[in-house]
């Protein structure tokens, strides 16, 4: 019997790898897609207590949750392209004006 | 045969996590990016069937349609439009940080571990009510549907106006800097 909590852990373990890559990668990309994995994470979890509740509330902010994925996908790699016109790089480190 | 059949929603299960797992693997280990985007596309597929063993087959739809087909093409195109193989080549990963990776995959290592020895107490719930549209079986679809549009109306429209902003913010980061004031 495949339970509410099996889906939990798969998004945990989503959630996790897409932490470690924000975390471990330089690529700007690599980041990008790093954030869909977490909103992917996401969504499993809000469908499957939207299945466990029996409430379509759930799957209706997955469906949000979906459409700010997009939008932020779209922003993100408009800043990249900018981000490569004005310094020819997607590497992260190199993006430090603002460090201080 | 007969156990294959009594535990089918298992197998289809597991698999299909493991290929979810596998992938996001892929997108934090792959050097190139369109090999990352590629392993990522896994991801989003793996994660769509999840939905449809969820009975959540609207959302297994959307998820093609948007991740797979709009966000993923947005990648690569991306990817090829910055062309990786122009710039130069710099070590990809940040090497402090590694054992801070570590230690937190050992800890989600634990946490599954625990997760699944609970998980067999537990109860997935009953999908029938989310195919009902006001006490009719109707369709997930229709259910959904319903719901964005009956009860989740403004949301709907305010997600809209965020898309349009989006876009606007999206052409205008995009477009070639002109004039003295820069592109912004």
């Amino acid at each position: 019997m495949i339970t509410t909590t099996h889906y939990l852990m798969l998004s945990l373990v989503l959630f996790t790898l897409g932490v470690i890559g924000m975390a471990v990668r330089r690529n700007f990309i690599t980041v990008l897609m790093c954030v869909e994995l977490i909103l992917n994470a996401t969504n499993i979890n809000l469908v499957a207590f939207s299945r466990q509740l029996g409430d379509l509330t759930g799957q209706v902010f997955a469906v949000f949750v979906i459409t700010i994925a997009a939008a932020e996908a779209a922003i993100g790699l408009g800043i990249i392209i900018a981000l490569v016109r004005l310094k020819q790089t997607t590497n992260l480190d190199q993006v430090n004006v603002m460090e201080g | 045969m007969t156990w294959f059949l009594v535990h089918f929603a298992q197998v289809v299960f597991y698999c299909l996590a493991a290929c979810a797992v596998a992938g996001a693997v892929g997108v934090i280990a792959f050097r190139s990016p369109v090999h990352a985007a590629l392993s990522l596309l896994a991801t989003f597929l793996a994660v769509a069937g999840l939905f449809v063993l969820m009975e959540a087959e609207f959302l297994a739809a959307v998820q093609i349609l948007v991740y797979a087909g709009g966000v993923m093409v947005l990648f690569l195109f991306v990817i090829m439009l910055v062309n990786a193989r122009t710039i130069p080549q710099e070590p990809q990963y940040l090497g402090r940080l590694a054992p801070a990776a570590v230690g937190l995959g050992a800890l989600l290592a634990v946490l599954v571990g625990v997760g699944l020895w609970a998980a067999a107490h537990g109860n997935p719930g009953d999908a029938s009510s989310l195919r009902q549209v006001q006490g009719v079986p109707l369709g997930n679809t229709e259910a959904v549907g319903w719901s964005l549009y009956r009860d989740y109306l403004l949301p709907f429209e305010v997600v809209s106006i965020v898309l349009l902003v989006a876009m606007i913010g999206a052409i205008v980061m995009g477009r070639k800097e002109t004039g003295k004031e820069g592109g912004a």
